[in-house]
């Protein structure tokens, strides 16, 4: 079979499920006992291994298969989930995530069987004393109905006796046997092995009805085409045909291991109460009458399975016991890349809309009216299209507790993480990005940040070290902290290896201000752990987060207080591709401005500018505010008279601010960001272009690289 | 394109003017040819680079070749034109040439290689020369033109 097609739904739905096991397995850890967490794992570890079985992965099934099986026992009490198994669990995941990753590479799974974790998987499971039990029955689902089976003899094999009729299907049997035709039940039990079995069973489904008609299955038909059985299903057929025959045609159907089939006979009919829907008629009344009471009894403890009978072709009534179905799509990425290009494209023409009726001298009022009615509809249409884009950072930060109790354990160190803020969202690019950076800054401040037990102790500390995670929105930004209460950043430290690395000279580093040296954390090849650990410290950490997040558009700052801990603090913007931005004019050129860093706009007469260490600054409500003139930035000569008042933008970047000078304002709008392709990507102060209502191209400043 | 190139080692280039000599550009890199337009300049990027322009929606950057090839500065007049070359390895770029004359068949023994040793700056650019009905023509090696990174 060709599943190829199936690879990426494959890999995406393996990775939530093996995220989804790790945080129920951590949560194991902290209440062994808990129920529903153990179904949830085993719930989880039988999904993947079904999606690997399908997609022909043997390593990766086997390996999950074990674990099921240890989880089943876990589940029916015969194993007590115990530290070491923890481990070895995790050991699995790693194994499987490993499996993933080289399927998601090499559409193969690589060679690696992971014996040694199967045996050990294997010997939790013969620690205990129900080895018998676990050979016979791998697979839990069906263990309880296999035990019916042996010690429920008869009714076991035969479990069409089980079967609920409703009226409608008492009547057109009685209306059968009227006819003389002859009435089966049937039990169809799937090998084990078998992979499709919702295929499997539409064959026999296909097969018996060449033969005659199937009245009644258990489950409903729904239910087996949505494969929600275990291994075997149950008919009533009406046949004009021998039950060999149609015996015989099922098993004609591959991988099916038995099929068993006797004179279905109207008496034993077990009719279910009817409790919503009133009897009408007199024929079924009959049957409850003739209806024996011990097969009603009998059909008591399946009980998992009638409400799925109860759902069989009476359609009239409610169908129950079905779980809710998710009401969601799954889209490609790519798709709504698409939508949001075209969205960008309807914006682009809008604002040309919008200048061309500004330039005609507001001829009719009407033309007005729509275009500003368009304009509101685009910009609801460009949040939507964000909106669906957006994802939970949730994605991304279930895997950290496991991977801080990962690091705990390497590192010697205990520590517990809190996180909050998991359902804040931002763009599914952005989502995809973040996860390496904020795993570096964890695993930093975990290595680098937080003392040893010891020292903690000594420093009045609990033992217990923290790190928080917390992300928020805050204005057009998205902020994401990562805190500890550890060591903080050693300024001393910090600033004598970068002597030693001859990133600075002693000279520089006598004037660098706390902050400035701080900074320099961010240096390529720069590492303060004294000893190189596997955890951090090849010095390629904290350039490369600067960089990553630098190329979402974001910024990160550090905040630290010797002995007290330190904060790492990300902004990410919201959206990535429309921004609402102030345009201005500098020497005849147009440039657009974030609206999200803009503080406020001055007018400034010339007389208030001062010199401060010979750079310019203004003196505003306050604060002293450095002015960068824009036009020598840009090397472009001002067009405006030297004595006139400056106009300067106030813009900010976390608490730091700067005054743009510019020559004009020219006003609000919102535009696409565009990339300029890889030849001016140079430019630091240029963060994209736009193209403007008449079709002209303007720059986009980005006021963070200015500051 | 790529049979066109196959089929019995036939080129065709596009024959374009910088001050007086002529040169071809090969048509299957071309992806438009469009009149002079506004250039948005871009501060802070080498000086052939002369800004970026709106191609239906995309911002594409556009370069000087005389600038490149070490050639007096542009000229521009209505003539003049830019055109879009899409490359494999530096993706779309615009080039401002003086102007577009004709597009030319040439077969391979039309074609003279050239040898490398040549001191003049702007023959480094040259892939071969073309002999057309009894002019000249230096076949542009556009990978030596644009530049992989600016």
């Amino acid at each position: 079979m060709d599943v190829s097609q199936y690879l990426e739904i494959f890999l995406d739905e393996t990775n939530e499920h093996l995220q989804n096991l790790n945080t129920q397995i951590l949560s194991l850890e902290q209440e062994p006992d808990n129920m529903d967490t153990i179904n949830e794992i085993f719930r989880a570890a039988h999904s993947l291994k079904g999606m690997a079985g399908t997609m022909g992965y043997k390593r990766m099934q086997n390996l999950t298969h074990d674990m099921e099986n240890v989880f089943s026992e876990v589940r029916n009490g015969n194993i007590k989930v115990k530290a070491n198994m923890i481990d070895i669990l995790f050991q699995c995941l790693d194994a499987l995530e490993e499996y993933n990753t080289n399927i998601r590479e090499s559409a193969d799974e690589g060679t690696n069987d992971n014996e040694p974790l199967i045996k050990q998987l294997n010997d939790i499971l013969n620690g205990t004393d129900t080895e018998t039990a676990n050979t016979e029955a791998p697979v839990t689902e069906t263990k309880e109905e296999t035990k019916e089976e042996t010690s429920g003899a008869d009714n076991g094999a035969k479990k069409w006796l089980d079967i609920k009729l409703g009226e409608s299907e008492t009547n057109v049997l009685n209306e059968a046997q009227k006819q003389g035709k002859k009435i089966y039940g049937m039990t169809v039990k799937v090998q084990e092995s078998c992979i499709l079995k919702a295929a499997r069973a539409f064959l026999v489904f296909k097969a018996i009805e060449e033969n005659g008609e199937i009245i009644v299955s258990s489950p409903s038909a729904q239910d087996i085409e949505d494969e929600k059985f275990d291994l075997d299903f149950s008919l009533i057929v009406i046949s004009d045909g021998s039950l060999d025959e149609i015996v015989k045609a099922a098993k004609g159907v591959s991988e099916i291991e038995e099929v068993v089939g006797d004179v279905y006979s109207v008496d034993k009919i077990a009719v279910k109460e009817v409790k919503e829907a009133p009897v009408k008629e007199e024929a079924v009344k009959t049957e409850v009458a003739t209806a024996p009471v011990t097969e009603q009894t009998v059909a008591a403890p399946t009980a998992e399975r009638t409400p799925a009978a109860s759902a069989g072709k009476t359609d009239k009534k409610p169908v129950s016991g079905k779980p809710v179905v998710n009401r969601t799509v799954r889209v490609d990425i790519e798709k709504l890349d698409t939508l949001m290009n075209l969205v960008s494209e309807l914006i682009i023409a809008k604002n040309s809309l919008v200048s061309a009726s500004g330039t005609e001298s507001n001829a009719n009022s009407e033309v007005h009216e729509q275009i500003e009615y368009l304009e509101s509809v685009t910009t609801s249409l460009h949040e939507s299209v964000m909106k669906v884009r957006m994802v939970p950072i949730e994605s991304v930060v279930t895997k950290f507790p496991r991977m801080i109790r990962d690091l705990s354990k390497k590192l010697n160190k205990k520590m517990e993480l809190y996180m909050s803020g998991e359902e804040t969202e931002l763009d599914r690019t952005v989502v995809d990005e973040i996860g390496d950076p904020l795993m570096h800054l964890l695993r930093n401040s975990a290595d680098h940040g937080l003392e040893s037990a010891e020292v903690r102790k000594e420093r009045g500390k609990p033992e217990v070290g923290s790190i928080f995670l917390d992300a928020y929105q805050d204005g057009n930004n998205v902020v994401i902290e990562v805190r500890d209460d550890g060591n903080g950043i050693d300024t001393e430290a910090v600033k004598n290896k970068a002597i030693d690395r001859g990133v600075i000279t002693p000279e520089q580093a006598e004037i660098m201000s706390e902050k400035e040296i701080i900074d320099l954390l961010f240096n390529a090849g720069f590492s303060t752990a004294k000893v190189v650990s596997d955890v951090s410290g090849r010095g390629v950490g904290l350039d490369v987060v600067k960089s990553k997040i630098e190329a979402l558009s974001g910024e990160v700052e550090v905040k630290s207080k010797l002995g007290e801990g330190s904060t790492w603090i990300i902004r990410l913007p919201l959206t990535l591709a429309i921004i609402q931005a102030l345009m201005v004019d500098i020497g005849n050129e147009k440039y657009a401005i974030s609206l999200g860093s803009i503080q406020t706009i001055e007018d400034i007469p010339v007389s208030d500018v001062k010199l401060v260490q010979n750079k310019e600054v203004i003196h505003l409500r306050g604060s002293v505010i450095p002015l960068i003139r824009l036009n020598e930035i840009l090397d472009i000569p001002s067009k405006k008279d030297p004595q006139d008042n400056l106009i300067v933008v106030i813009v900010k970047k976390g608490d730091k601010l700067a005054g743009l000078v510019i020559d004009e304002l020219i006003g609000q709008q919102e535009i696409v960001i565009k990339s300029m392709g890889k030849y001016i990507n140079k430019c630091k102060i240029i963060s994209g272009a736009t193209i403007l209502g008449d079709g002209e191209v303007a720059l986009i400043l980005d006021a963070n690289a200015l500051i | 394109m790529e049979e066109l190139k196959t089929v019995g080692e036939i080129m065709q280039f596009i024959v374009i003017k910088l001050g007086d000599e002529q040169y071809g550009i090969n048509i299957r890199y071309i992806d438009n040819i469009l009149r002079m337009q506004n250039i948005t300049r871009v501060p802070k990027v080498a000086p052939y680079l002369k800004g970026v322009i709106n191609l239906r929606g995309e911002v594409i950057p556009v370069m000087s070749v005389r600038i490149k090839m070490g050639l007096p500065v542009d000229e521009i007049t209505k003539s003049s034109r830019i055109i879009i070359l899409k490359m494999e390895q530096q993706g779309t770029i615009g080039v401002i040439v003086d102007e577009v004359k004709e597009v030319v068949t040439l077969d391979e023994t039309q074609i003279e290689k050239v040898s490398y040793d040549s001191k003049d700056e702007k023959d480094n650019f040259i892939s071969g020369i073309g002999k057309y009905e009894g002019g000249l023509i230096s076949l542009l090696d556009l990978n030596l033109v644009v530049p992989e990174n600016a």
